[in-house]
């Protein structure tokens, strides 16, 4: 994809993230932290292009690939997860 | 084919991103909107790896154990911390997980840099690839190290006071100019071996400057820098997302980053104070230090209450507003004010709780520890929303909070917190203050309140305080 379609699409999702964040209730921010958090280690698709790409070889890139496909694992897992448990304790009066 | 249909997975993916944050605007969605995340995420993973699996032709079986080993390590290890984690400990996990994707955006752009030929088209980085890509690593080497600080700052592993030496602006203005400088050294010709250095330089460099420039900033100012390094961590994402030119990356970075600058300036603006002035730092330690410094004697009469004092008025009460503040949550103090609150109300007293924006080291905080206490979120009010309700209020019990009620911020332009939005619970009948001592807050202003005729001060632990308010109520 050429740059202008892809600084189209960036422009235009930071507009769709202004608007859906001022729709996030204050008292979900915390959460809403936890799943940013989580969302953000969508990176671990870097990760896994270069440890795919090792050829059966540990060298140098896919090793920095696996080791960022674990470090994002930790936050993918960790940040839903957190975010599940913070979710769950909100409840109306009975 | 193949390439339209992974296209469209990734937006795909990107889109259940979105609703995952969409359905955070009620307590109600927010859980469903959880799970699409969690589908959103899966689906770009499956992607990636049947994209690696239709292009690579010398494909071996052992690169995807060697992924599901690493994904393994690390799920079972994030698992276990989200699980174990105690409530008040999220402000450090938050940071810490801030630390994790900044430090995996370094990994993938070295990763990146030493094997282009599995990223960029014909193995050849371009001049627009570096920079897109050394922005993403150099945003990514600053979250990191800014995180690792802000961890070491909540966990009191690092003073929380702010740590200025002379000239630290211009220190750090240099610094940020030698990143550029390197970007554009290594992005003229990225395929030059010799500009490798360069790149190096610029991952050294952005670690340093993630340090310095997080170390000058208070703990109370923490609710700030938790955001801030949110939003970096999105921006980073983006950076790789065009280096990979992955719609998937690019639209969740781009949804990250500004999210985190929204919650920046929220805060900020509860606190009435500009970015750049939080940025800059030398603002607010923590209390206890402030305190010291503040110590010029007492100002006038104090009038001390017991738990038996407390628990008489608000039985008497109709109204009660509850004003939760960092002091709460570090003495833990949520359980016990929650089965308080569960006693005034059998007695027919109407209780509330008021939240301001920047109370606690995060945003939302407050929020998160009465929800896990059981208290239900409809009783739980922003600022805006409740403050005219003050008024009317027999008693507003302010546990572990201090400059968010000073009336000084409302009358004296000299003072460092003036302009700030207050709650207003000097307009309660009276006002019940539970701290620890008569130290001032993080601001190191001294609070008049505490000397009015209609305050009551209850010194001591808020949580042990709290209990025996209860105990007092039982025994009524």
């Amino acid at each position: 994809m050429d740059f202008l379609s892809l600084f189209s699409i960036f422009v235009l999702s930071v507009f769709v993230g202004f608007y859906v964040v001022w729709g996030v209730t204050p008292a979900l921010h915390s959460p809403l932290l936890a799943v940013t958090n989580a969302i953000s280690s969508v990176i671990i698709v870097g990760g896994l292009i270069a440890a795919v790409a090792s050829e059966g070889l540990i060298d140098l890139s896919s090793t920095m690939g696996l080791i960022a496909v674990l470090l994002a694992s930790v936050n993918i897992f960790g940040g839903f997860m957190v975010a599940q448990r913070m979710l769950a304790m909100f409840k109306k009066k009975k | 084919m193949n390439t339209t249909i992974i296209g469209f997975a990734y937006l795909l993916s990107g889109v259940l991103f979105i609703l995952a944050l969409k359905g955070l605007s009620s307590p109600v969605s927010a859980r469903k909107g959880n799970t699409y995340g969690m589908l959103g995420m899966a689906i770009a993973v499956a992607t990636t790896l049947y994209k690696g699996y239709v292009e690579n032709e010398d494909l071996q079986l052992s690169s995807y154990t060697n992924i599901i080993i690493a994904v393994a390590i690390g799920g079972i290890f994030g698992s276990i911390l989200a699980r174990k984690i105690s409530m008040t400990a999220l402000p450090q996990l938050v940071a810490a997980f801030h630390s994790l994707v900044g430090l995996a955006a370094v990994f993938v752009a070295i990763g990146a840099y030493k094997n282009p030929g599995a990223f960029f088209d014909g193995g050849i980085i371009s001049t627009g690839s570096m920079i897109e890509m050394s922005l993403g690593l150099a945003i990514g080497a600053i979250t990191f190290s800014g995180s690792v600080i802000a961890f070491a700052k909540l966990q009191g592993l690092v003073s929380g006071n702010p740590l200025v030496f002379k000239g630290q602006h211009l220190i750090n203005l240099v610094i940020f100019l030698g990143i550029l400088a390197l970007i554009y050294m290594t992005a003229v010709d990225p395929m030059d071996p010799t500009t490798e250095q360069y790149f190096w330089a610029i991952v050294g460099l952005s670690f340093f400057i993630g340090f310095l420039v997080v170390l000058p900033i208070g703990g109370a100012d923490m609710p700030v820098v938790v955001s801030m390094l949110n939003s970096y961590s999105g921006w980073a994402a983006c950076g790789i997302g065009f280096t990979l030119q992955n719609t998937a990356l690019i639209i969740t970075g781009a949804l990250v980053g500004s999210s985190g600058a929204i919650l920046s300036y929220i805060m900020c603006k509860g606190m009435n104070r500009s970015i750049v002035s939080v940025l800059l730092g030398g603002f607010g330690g923590d209390s206890d230090a402030a305190a010291v410094a503040a110590a010029g004697g007492p100002k006038g009469n104090v009038k001390q209450g017991s738990a038996d004092d407390a628990s008489f008025i608000m039985s008497n009460a109709q109204k009660v507003i509850i004003v939760p503040g960092y002091g709460m949550a570090v003495s833990q103090a949520q359980h016990a004010l929650r089965e308080m609150c569960d006693i005034l109300k059998s007695k027919g007293v109407e209780v509330r709780y008021a939240i301001h924006p920047v109370a606690g080291r995060m945003p939302g905080h407050m929020n998160v520890l009465l929800a896990e206490a059981n208290v239900p979120y409809d009783e739980v009010f922003e600022l805006e929303e409740i403050n005219h309700e003050f008024a009317t209020a027999d008693v507003a019990f302010v546990i572990g909070a201090n400059d968010v009620t000073n009336p000084l911020a409302k009358t004296d332009p000299q003072s460092p917190i003036y302009g700030m939005p207050i709650l207003d619970v000097e307009k309660a009948a009276t006002t019940l203050f539970l701290k620890r001592s008569m130290a001032s807050g993080y601001a190191g202003v001294d609070n008049d309140l505490f000397f009015r005729d209609k305050t009551m001060m209850l010194l001591g632990d808020a949580k042990k305080t709290t209990e025996e308010i209860v105990q007092a109520l039982n025994m009524s």
